[in-house]
């Protein structure tokens, strides 16, 4: 292992397992910064949502708070993330209900920036491992040039490894773009976990999965707990978390709103954006059958602050520790390394585990704390590897031979 | 083989599947989790079926040919009853779901409809049944061989091929026809869904005599897809406007002119 792994592997050793919330401040100034800082590297304050902090709630409520004043917020924003269970019906203001859908909205589609990242690291690390011997085999040499019949002298290896680590911490700790950002720390995710698959025994692996997701329930949840004493710090003083720890989905902002005046042009695309879509919304038809409800009106007369708050809605974006990155890609690839059920396998894991992060963030949108991304997952995924591998790989195995459909 | 098979094969068996997800379910986020949702619960239901066979086997012991062979029977119709059953489950799931959102929100307007549901769903348990069924065979189509050389049908994978096909584009209607049928307590139609899935898999049981069970599958497919067509408001008035292009209520969707 290189001195580059070794420093990554006690990085990581205290990084967060976590994923939190990041919402924009309230105030308009801030939200300047908060765009600027989007495309920089530092990932940007988070607000807490916990109860004991008095300030970040307010701003909170009044982000979520759409054209009409009043009603009740705080009960609506613990409700509108909650799709799965049925909920007590509450008196809750008419105003909600646009609340209710673009929350809902936003929640699928943070869903969604998790799946992609993750999903891409998982498909680096399968790869590798199907198309490189190396990472299946008990010894070997670094054969990866040799697979690809790829000639390489030592100065060009040289200046790129070179050039790839100088980019690479340039736009992770410093400013570079956020696409580019995230791919790096795709790319490291992908390269640990190859890692830990490399050389972590056999048994070795799903023990250490199965613990560090007891340590990650333990650490985050636990009021001494080490991660949610870190992040709590680091939400008291407003400082970001360590960069290179965090992967962070935030959509990229490039109209400015500094000032008022130049929020003119803005309001009126934003205003196209919000129409489009409610009529999204409005598009599909209620089971009975209807024609397609009309479209709702943009309600063009906003008043400036309540879109604002519009803006600053659609800046939230969700984080996941990059420790959840690599032993997602570490199970899934041991999955694809080792089970003779092959590809049905490396399947069931990867849907386990998109599913287990679903869940996770729909408690996320319940909770609104940091919460561990782990637990629910690797127990998915590891009840659906051994019981894949051994339960339905044999039945899969015997009607494939006699070409039987279910 | 190789390439050319592999590439073949893929695009028969999931082709239409990938299309239908390219122009419809990937634009929306919460379609998407929906999808990912119906596969998983058909994977669970796939995991107990086959535990229930495992143990089955176990408890069997003897490992004569005929015995074998009617595990595997009782294996294939339990899987598809704890198919139909998963399919329940995740419709009242999703009408639980819906409900919260129906009581929270005071309107009609809810982001996705019972009937898109019940086409996601479809599709959702449609493309994992269809890549458990197909996926292994993929890899091996890649690598050398000769197909057939022990007395086995030369046309394997092509037959797989559209065998998943079916399957996938049955698994749709079924679920479209079922989530109507649980919506209007229609029991009947319910019924006819269980069966002529149960019939599909019988019919696969007449492999390798291909036209035997490919022919009839796709016999019950085009039935079950113009049922599906009615059930989900479809009509010869509908479809003739929407090939011309006159379809307004399309149009307006989209947001195109006329």
């Amino acid at each position: 292992m290189t001195a580059h792994d070794w420093q990554l592997t006690e990085a990581l050793y205290e990084r967060l397992m976590m994923i939190t919330f990041m919402n924009s401040s309230d105030s308009e100034e801030e939200a300047c910064n908060e765009r600027t800082s989007l495309i920089s590297a530092e990932s940007p304050p988070a607000a807490s949502y916990q109860d004991g902090l008095q300030a970040p709630e307010a701003a909170e409520t009044q982000t979520y708070r759409k054209r009409h004043t009043g009603g009740s917020c705080s009960p609506s924003d613990a409700d509108s993330g909650n799709s799965d269970s049925g909920l007590p019906v509450r008196d809750i203001a008419v105003d909600n209900k646009e609340e209710e859908e673009l929350t809902l909205k936003y929640g699928a589609k943070h869903v969604i920036m998790l799946f992609v990242p993750v999903t891409l690291c998982m498909i680096v690390v399968v790869a590798t491992i199907k198309s490189v011997r190396f990472y299946t085999e008990k010894n070997g040499q670094f054969e990866v040039l040799k697979t690809y019949n790829v000639a390489m002298d030592y100065p060009t290896l040289f200046f790129v490894i070179w050039n790839f680590g100088a980019v690479g911490m340039i736009c992770i700790h410093w400013k570079g773009p956020l696409h580019l950002q995230q791919a790096y720390l795709i790319m490291i995710s992908a390269l640990m976990a190859l890692v830990f698959i490399k050389y972590l025994p056999e048994w070795s692996a799903w023990v250490i999965l199965g613990a560090i997701s007891i340590y990650d329930l333990i650490a985050v949840l636990c009021p001494r707990g080490p991660l949610r004493m870190l992040v709590e710090t680091a939400q008291e003083r407003n400082e970001p978390i360590f960069p290179a720890l965090i992967y962070s989905s935030a959509m990229v902002w490039t109209v400015g709103m500094a000032k008022p005046d130049s929020a003119s042009r803005d309001l009126t695309q934003q205003t196209w954006d919000s129409a489009e879509d409610m009529r999204e919304i409005n598009d599909n038809p209620a089971y009975v059958e209807s024609e397609i409800s009309e479209a709702r009106s943009p309600a063009p007369t906003h008043p400036t602050t309540s879109l604002i708050e519009e803006l600053e809605e659609e800046e939230r974006g969700v984080k996941l520790g990059l420790g959840d990155f690599i032993f997602y890609s570490v199970l899934v690839g041991k999955a694809a390394a080792t089970a003779s059920g092959d590809w049905n396998t490396t399947l069931a894991c990867f849907v386990a585990i998109l599913i287990g992060l679903c869940l996770t963030l729909l408690l996320l949108a319940v909770f609104k704390k940091a919460l561990p991304a782990l637990p629910i997952s690797i127990t998915f995924g590891l009840v659906f590897y051994f019981s894949t591998d051994n339960l339905v790989r044999p039945f899969m195995d015997t009607l494939a031979s006699h070409q039987l459909y279910i | 083989m190789t390439a050319a098979v592999f590439i073949g094969c893929s695009l028969i068996a999931f082709g239409p599947a990938l299309a239908l997800c390219v122009c419809t379910i990937a634009a929306e986020p919460l379609r998407l989790v929906f999808l990912i949702a119906g596969g998983f619960f058909w994977l669970v239901s796939l995991l107990l079926s086959s535990l229930v066979w495992f143990i089955a086997v176990q408890i069997g012991g003897s490992n004569s040919a005929s015995v074998q062979k009617n595990l595997l029977i009782f294996g294939v119709v339990f899987s598809v009853l704890l198919q139909e059953v998963f399919r329940f489950a995740y419709y009242k799931l999703l009408k639980k779901a819906n409900k919260g959102l129906t009581t929270i929100s005071q309107e009609e307007t809810i982001p996705i409809s019972v009937r898109q549901l019940s086409y996601v769903s479809g599709l959702g348990f449609g493309i994992m049944s269809g890549i458990f069924s197909l996926v292994n065979i993929l890899t091996d189509s890649l690598g050398p061989g000769t197909v057939g050389i022990y007395g086995d049908s030369p046309q394997y994978f092509v037959a797989s091929a559209f065998m998943t096909l079916a399957i996938v584009l049955l698994h749709i209607f079924w679920g479209i026809v079922f989530f109507d049928a649980c919506e209007k307590k229609k029991w009947w139609a319910l019924a006819l869904v269980i069966l002529s899935h149960l019939l599909v898999s019988g019919l696969t049981f007449l492999n390798p005599q291909y036209e035997g069970s490919l022919v009839p599958s796709y016999i019950i497919m085009m039935l079950m897809g113009t049922w599906a067509f009615f059930t989900a408001g479809g009509s010869l008035r509908n479809l003739k406007l929407c090939l011309m292009c006159r379809d307004k209520d399309f149009l307006l969707a989209n947001q195109r002119p006329r």
